[in-house]
């Protein structure tokens, strides 16, 4: 593994970083949604159950885009704030509401839309700023 | 239950975030390190940190909380409310990761915690 100082401005990788994280984020959200609410077994508190319901089709295919998201979102957090990384991905926020209505149904009121709008505003005030602020790091 | 699982998953969370930016600053992943070929390689570094590790174990904690929490909430209600933290997380990067928050930022964050808020509602 490559050490060097964290980038201060946003740059192309970056942000296509946080696309990714953002889109993993999301469809794995999704999978697993999906694949809760078509499993017929009620899970208690029982980590057996837990176990096997991850080996499930849509909860497995949702795990395994939540894992690439984890990684994801790690890198992420080496190159940009803490502060920065989670407005500008609150944004999977959204798309999980739209994906809740669209596929599951669910409804979505109006106080849930303007929250939408506050998010999506939120992300570009928090867009125009540095992605990473804190001081360059040095190897240990 | 609703409400336990959303305390449990924002409380994980937090800790989780915190640990993971405090870490990965110290060895920043390369974007070359990302392809195929050396994956493996950044896996391995990766699990190799101490902080990095306790940090999966409270995302683990996270995880299923949260797939407790889809099974007896709807998934526009679940993803948005777990987003609470994002508050939190933001005063505890000033005064934990000492980032460097400008108003605008603070403006931002503000916008995204009411959004939530609403959301969840």
């Amino acid at each position: 593994m490559q050490l060097r100082p964290g980038a201060r401005r946003v740059d192309l990788k970056t942000k296509l970083l946080t696309a990714f994280v953002v889109s993993t984020n999301v469809l794995g959200n999704f999978a697993m949604s999906w694949g809760m609410k078509h499993q017929a077994v009620d899970l208690g508190l029982s980590p057996l159950a837990y176990i096997r319901l991850i080996f499930t089709p849509w909860v497995l295919l949702g795990t395994s885009l939540l894992i690439l998201w984890l990684l994801a979102r790690m890198t992420l957090l080496g190159w940009a704030d803490l502060s920065y990384v989670l407005p500008m991905t609150s944004i999977a926020y959204v798309f999980s509401a739209v994906l809740g209505k669209v596929f599951f149904g669910e409804q979505v009121t109006w106080q849930r839309w303007l929250g939408t709008a506050f998010i999506v505003i939120g992300i570009v005030f928090v867009g125009l700023t540095a992605a990473n602020t804190t001081k360059e790091e040095t190897a240990r | 239950m609703k409400w336990l699982m959303v305390a449990i998953i924002v409380g994980s969370t937090v800790l989780a975030d915190l640990l993971q930016s405090f870490e990965m600053k110290r060895y920043v992943v390369a974007a070359e390190d990302l392809r195929p070929g050396r994956l493996a390689g950044m896996l391995r570094g990766l699990a190799q940190r101490g902080p990095l590790v306790v940090a999966v174990f409270f995302m683990a904690i996270s995880f299923f909380a949260f797939m407790k929490l889809l099974s007896v909430a709807d998934l526009s209600f679940a993803v948005p409310v777990t987003a609470a933290s994002v508050a939190l997380e933001t005063v505890l990067a000033r005064l934990v990761l000492r980032e460097n928050i400008t108003a605008l930022r603070w403006a931002g964050a503000l916008c995204v915690a009411c959004g939530v808020a609403l959301l969840a509602m």
